[in-house]
């Protein structure tokens, strides 16, 4: 989501395999040339692929030396151009991303594209379970002044709730702040959750009842 | 110039009788008639130096380089044709890229060098195509160990490893200088080499040619490592302790 003074992009630590959720330490979040984050959900190797792609745009815009780099717009309209001439060409890069960042004092870029070429510009977007359970969340608190605080709380909260309710989400995230200046991923930050809850812990059965509860 | 061939300069697929191919020397001229260029292999990185001649005072400062990055911890200064010479940073940089993406690290520089000396040489081997009038000096920094090389590749294909070398009009007073710059100071650092590759390039400079503009780049720690132009005050910095420093020794003389 934006905030007050630029952008952020949060998302959790896990690649599945299918149901299994085989690998917990990923970090899905790339920083890109100098002021751009890519987050990206599906795929796991579509988002390596485009990342080695974007990562040889950036070094070819570095050589230039023209003071000048390509910034989250000129990124997040490429991702958007590759992903609907894929799909046009019935080979997509099955990813849902959101393209983030702030190129120096220009105002803040956050973009969702999709497999499907889909690519739209908002305040705050999800992908995955986070649309059907963050946005609500995010509609209710974004506000565009938000401190940086404010909107990392806000996305902890979001990714939280999408822990407890998503089957396929993990408790560790990643959050990427995008000010203008910098690009910085956060070393991996575990969530609370709680489940000591009365209906967890409390007895419901009566010994030697067969009978399921429901 | 003319006529020395008699007849066995006509092409490059052709040997004289004294076993010399005259198009590929003759390519090397175009190099020796250019602008001084030299880059240096400091103890911390390379510093690269180009002695640009403004052909008009309409010229904007900063513009039609002489030192090309080739990738992020590789640059290359040419001496001779800067437009045959795109062909070489085109091929430098795809090299280095393509050997990336094979093998997820950074291109050897020898490696990247010995590619570049073939690239040039099959140039002389054939009717059809001349050889390339400019050498380059391809400085590069491991990335892991951090340390420098430099590397010269000549119009002919040869590839030579300096510690330190200058190509172009001035080159024999420009090495003879960096000789002694390199005796004095062993431990020499990228910042403290500014200065003194400002200092030869301005002493190698004749005064019957045209006005020039120093350009500068570097390797080393101060640009993270990453070969970027001197910053403006800093290259002017040195520039004028340059010539303050020439002016005394004149004086001296």
């Amino acid at each position: 989501m934006k905030y007050k003074d630029g952008v952020i992009l949060a998302a959790d630590t896990l690649a599945s395999y299918g149901s299994e959720a085989r690998y917990k330490d990923v970090c899905r979040l790339k920083k890109v040339g100098e002021y751009t984050l890519l987050g990206g959900g599906g795929e796991l190797s579509d988002f390596q692929y485009l990342s080695d792609q974007l990562d040889e745009m950036a070094d070819e815009d570095w050589l230039n030396e023209d003071g000048c780099f390509m910034g989250p717009k000129e990124y997040s309209s490429y991702i958007g151009r590759v992903m609907y001439n894929r799909r046009s060409k019935f080979n997509p890069l099955y990813n849902q991303f959101v393209v983030v960042g702030k190129k120096k004092d220009e105002p803040a870029h956050l973009m969702y594209v999709d497999h499907q070429g889909t690519a739209f510009e908002e305040n705050f977007v999800a992908t995955g379970f986070g649309m059907h359970l963050g946005i609500p969340l995010l509609r209710n608190s974004w506000r565009a002044d938000m401190s940086l605080d404010e909107a990392k709380a806000l996305a902890t909260k979001c990714l939280e709730v999408c822990f407890y309710r998503d089957c396929r989400a993990y408790c560790k995230i990643h959050i990427g702040v995008c000010n203008g200046t910098s690009v910085d991923i956060s070393a991996p930050i575990p969530l609370n959750h709680f489940w000591g809850h009365g209906a967890w812990t409390e007895k419901r059965l009566e010994d030697d009842d067969p009978t399921a509860t429901w | 110039m003319a006529g020395t061939g008699a007849g066995y300069d006509l092409s490059v697929t052709t040997f004289s009788p004294d076993g010399r191919v005259f198009q590929v020397e003759y390519a090397g001229k175009a190099v020796e008639n250019s602008g001084t260029t030299l880059a240096i292999c400091c103890k911390d990185g390379v510093v690269f130096a180009a002695e640009k001649f403004l052909l008009s005072k309409m010229l904007v400062p900063g513009t039609a380089k002489r030192i090309f990055p080739v990738h992020r911890r590789a640059g290359m200064s040419i001496a001779g044709m800067v437009a045959d010479a795109r062909q070489i940073v085109s091929r430098a940089r795809s090299e280095a890229t393509q050997y990336f993406n094979a093998y997820c690290e950074e291109m050897p520089s020898e490696l990247l060098a010995e590619r570049l000396g073939l690239f040039m040489h099959a140039y002389t081997l054939y009717w059809s195509v001349r050889p390339f009038g400019c050498t380059a000096l391809l400085g590069c920094v491991d990335q892991e160990t951090k340390k420098p090389s430099l590397f010269c590749i000549e119009p002919n294909g040869m590839v030579y490893k300096y510690q330190a070398t200058a190509e172009g009009k001035g080159k024999q007073a420009a090495k003879t200088e960096i000789e002694k710059v390199l005796a004095n100071n062993p431990e020499l650092t990228c910042e403290q080499a500014l200065m003194l590759v400002a200092k030869i390039i301005h002493k190698v400079h004749d005064e019957k040619d045209k006005d020039f503009e120093l350009e500068i780049s570097w390797i080393c720690p101060a640009s993270n490592y990453e070969h970027a132009q001197v910053p403006a005050e800093q290259r002017k910095a040195a520039e004028a302790e340059a010539k303050r420093i020439l002016e005394a020794e004149q004086e001296d003389d």
